[in-house]
């Protein structure tokens, strides 16, 4: 088979991450080839050069012998390379036709040509195996009929290369046959499908071929007939878990926290508890549920079912607001769009879910809550000019910071950490490392999600292990194996009822 | 915003664009300066003492609905009803006391009208999902209706005098609405820069999210917010009856847009979060000011509006300008 695609040292670089090292890769004419890789291994950084959606710092990408470094999306998109992301870009309100064709409507003397476009849908959605019609709204589509549009999309362009990011994600299993099956027929014709996802049973299911990315360089192309899954987890991971996170000094407490069968649209029958002075940790694919369930927790999003203790006592939790009432304190994964107040003083951020409890009086005291705010800049060594300083005129670091300085002040015992050290250079990492482990120490029950495995080995007392809103397992401190985690989070392994 | 008063050492890094916030703030007065000097010098009339105290009056009343919209502002929202609520709680107040109920029950259902249309116009928010422009934009129309159907289309006449006193009194030679303005703007500055309450305006409107996080109970502030602007467009609109001594179906219109106006005009982000009382009282001025400069040197009405219209353009830009800046930076 002959090569269609050829990646040639593509790099990309952000202020102090290299997201992508240079290597070659080739994609062959007709094959499927899946790429595989830990959370940040690079593939979304891969996908986006090779698209054109953002530009590489060097390399080349080669389609056929053409050179479409440098073009932007919509020429890469003519020249023959489509995506399909997880998120459909579809016009909800426009008909199947119409976002087929959107952009570039076959017309007759000036004017759009309804029936043209609805006919040549109609012969490309019949091709892929499917009858939606031409006429439907999008909007009123399954999910796994969008996806189909989106396919019959890439094919009326004439797609050489077609991507496809998860594509299984967000289908049931019967859409997932079919979705097999139009893979095949696309790939018959020639079609260079290349395929990423988490489930590895897939990429046996339906890749020739296997790149593994790790930490933004090249790992292995393998074939698929010729490896096995556990060869490709242990590619995927490759490095041991590094043991720069402080150890836990505390004999743990009493169980401070307990959640018993929570449930919502995207988590499933959760429990699990924390006692006082442990760091739980919530590993999973993204996806999994993990940020679902913390926001359950946290009454942030509402819950079908499940029941919440601290220290002992049921808590009604509806709200936000009750969970703090209750203890409990949440740093989210977004900090500037969830975490902090950008427009806003340190000093406010950090009294803000505090206001009552800095000044229980009628008014609202600039001198208590200054104070306040002091104390804590200084116990977290926020690094700031002063505290009126803009929150959004911080560094990551200490962003993160104010959003803990805030929960201190509730005096929260439970708290719970989604992606505390997202976008942290590596220093603030260690000092916020140092500061979770401070808080365990002194009793604070700590429920950590991370999707960087080390990180989360690392800091973790214990692991719980989500895939698809369920617990799939349970790690002791001694049984932390990064595999492990990795074969219950991709569904390989499946929970040992005994355990 | 006024948490903090204690910056005692300016950052390097932070020093341009503190200075463009200053700019914003305090460049409402610089402008408002300036056309008091534009006026003193070609006009003889303008400054005197009649004269401003005439200015004061007449802005009384959009300054009394500038409060309750800089809350809703603050908060991200809008409220465009209150003028048609001014004309609502004229009427009613009007037709209460024509009806021979005493003056304080008429000036009670009145205020109780403006609770109300503030609660619905939050409950609609809140409940239905209904962007605030959009709500407030029904319910203009909808109270503005309200307000013509109450008298039949016709004015209502028969103020008491205790109750004209209210728009038309002196009090140590100031007149009424003006300190019913003054008190207005002092206790929504003391509620915005030193209560909880005020406290989380500013972060709804900052970012809602994160202050939902931080336990706030969001439904509940907006319903707080467009309330109080409510309660406080009514209030003026009892003012002003009380001024032209009768309940006018037409009270209040196009008073939303003057008073939006000034807010914005007084450095109150469009976007939530940011602003203070202080700048709108600026604001309130210069619109009062402008209105009156442009009659003293005999400018037609139809410039004039022209102009208005351009003063809130302006000012509105200037906060996109503003708002741009800081993202970016």
């Amino acid at each position: 088979m002959t090569d269609v695609l050829q990646l040639d040292q593509l790099t990309k670089s952000y202020p102090g991450v290299a997201a992508l090292k240079p290597f070659a890769l080739n994609f062959r004419q007709g094959e499927v080839h899946a790429l595989l890789g830990e959370n940040g291994a690079g593939k979304s950084t891969l996908i986006k050069l090779v698209t054109g959606a953002i530009s590489a710092d060097a390399g080349r990408v080669i389609l056929d012998g053409q050179d479409l470094t440098g073009l932007g999306p919509a020429a890469t998109l003519n020249a023959g390379i489509a995506a399909i992301y997880q998120e459909f870009s579809l016009f909800p309100d426009l008909t199947v036709a119409e976002n087929v064709f959107f952009g570039r409507q076959t017309t007759r003397r000036g004017l759009v040509d309804r029936a043209a476009m609805e006919a040549e849908t109609a012969r490309i959605l019949a091709d892929l195996g499917t009858d939606i019609s031409p006429r439907a709204m999008v909007r009123d589509l399954s999910v796994g009929h969008q996806q189909m549009v989106e396919l019959a999309k890439s094919v009326s362009r004439n797609a050489r290369v077609l991507i496809m990011d998860e594509p299984t994600a967000p289908l049931t299993n019967r859409e997932v046959g079919f979705l097999y099956e139009v893979i095949a027929r696309l790939k018959a014709r020639g079609v260079t499908i290349i395929y990423i996802s988490h489930r590895l049973k897939e990429i046996f299911d339906l890749c020739d071929r296997v790149t593994v990315l790790r930490d933004g360089d090249f790992v292995a192309t393998l074939n698929t007939a010729a490896t096995t899954e556990d060869e490709l987890v242990r590619l995927m991971v490759g490095r041991a878990v590094a043991s720069d996170h402080p150890a836990s000094t505390a004999t743990s407490g009493e169980v401070l926290f307990q959640a018993r069968g929570l449930r919502s649209a995207k988590v499933h029958d959760v429990s699990f508890s924390v006692r006082a002075g442990e760091i739980l940790g919530l590993a999973g694919l993204v996806g999994a549920g993990r940020t679902e369930t913390a926001r359950l927790i946290f009454g942030a999003d509402p819950r079908t079912g499940g029941e919440i203790f601290v220290a002992g006592r049921p808590v009604t939790i509806r709200s936000p607001r009750d969970a703090i009432a209750a203890g409990i304190g949440l740093i989210p994964e977004d900090r500037k769009r969830q975490g902090v107040l950008l427009n806003q003083s340190i000093t406010f951020n950090t009294v803000f879910a505090a206001l009552a409890r800095v000044s229980p009086g009628l008014f609202a005291s600039a001198r208590a809550e200054r104070e306040a705010a002091s104390r804590l800049c200084d116990k977290l060594q926020i690094k700031t000019p002063s505290l009126g300083q803009l929150a959004g005129r911080l560094s990551g670091g200490n962003q993160q910071k104010v959003v803990l300085a805030k929960w201190l002040l509730t005096e929260s015992r439970v708290l719970i950490f989604d992606e505390p050290t997202r976008g942290i250079d590596v220093g603030a990492k260690q000092e916020i490392y140092a500061l979770m482990r401070r808080l365990s120490d002194r009793g604070a029950a700590i429920i950590m999600i991370s999707s960087e495995m080390p990180e989360l080995l690392g800091m973790s007392d214990r692991v719980i292990v989500l895939a698809q809103g369920r617990i799939a397992g349970e790690l002791a401190k001694d049984d932390f194996d990064q595999e492990r985690v990795l074969r219950l989070a991709s569904g390989l392994e499946t929970r040992r009822e005994a355990a | 915003m006024t948490i903090d008063t204690s910056t005692s050492v300016t950052p390097r890094k932070g020093g341009q664009d503190r200075g463009k916030a200053k700019l914003a703030q305090y460049g409402i007065y610089f402008a408002l300066f300036v056309l008091v000097a534009v006026f003193t010098v070609t006009s003889d009339v303008f400054l005197t003492s009649a004269n401003l105290l005439n200015v004061l009056r007449q802005v009384s009343i959009i300054g009394i609905c500038a409060v309750g919209l800089t809350f809703v502002l603050l908060t991200g929202g809008i409220d465009l009803s209150v003028g048609s609520v001014i004309g609502v709680s004229g009427m009613t107040c009007a037709t209460l006391v024509a009806a021979g109920f005493p003056v304080v029950l008429a000036i009670a259902g009145a205020l109780a009208f403006g609770l109300l249309a503030g609660l619905l116009a939050g409950f609609i928010i809140n409940e239905a999902g209904i962007p605030p422009l959009i709500t407030t934009l029904g319910l203009m129309t909808t109270f503005r209706g309200v307000s013509y159907i109450i008298g039949g289309g016709l004015p209502v006449y028969g103020v008491p005098d205790g109750l004209k006193a209210l728009g038309q009194g002196y009090v140590l030679g100031i007149p009424v609405p003006v300190i019913l303005m003054a008190i207005t703007l002092a206790l929504g500055h003391v509620v915005l820069t030193y209560t909880r309450f005020g406290r989380e305006v500013y972060g709804v409107g900052g970012n809602e999210e994160a202050a939902r996080l931080s336990g706030v109970n969001v439904k509940t502030l907006k319903y707080k917010v467009y309330a109080l602007s409510g309660m406080l467009a009514a209030f003026a609109g009892i003012v002003l009856m009380a001024r032209v001594n009768s309940g006018q179906p037409k009270g209040g219109e196009g008073y939303e847009l003057d008073i939006i106006t000034a807010v914005v005009l007084g450095g109150v982000s469009i976007f939530g979060g940011v602003g203070r009382l202080s700048g709108v009282l600026a604001g309130v001025l210069i619109m009062g000011v402008l209105a009156n400069g442009m009659i003293l040197l005999n400018i037609n009405e139809y410039v004039q509006w022209v102009v208005k219209g351009a003063v809130l353009l302006a000012a509105v830009a200037l906060d996109q300008f503003i708002h741009r800046q800081s993202k970016a930076g």
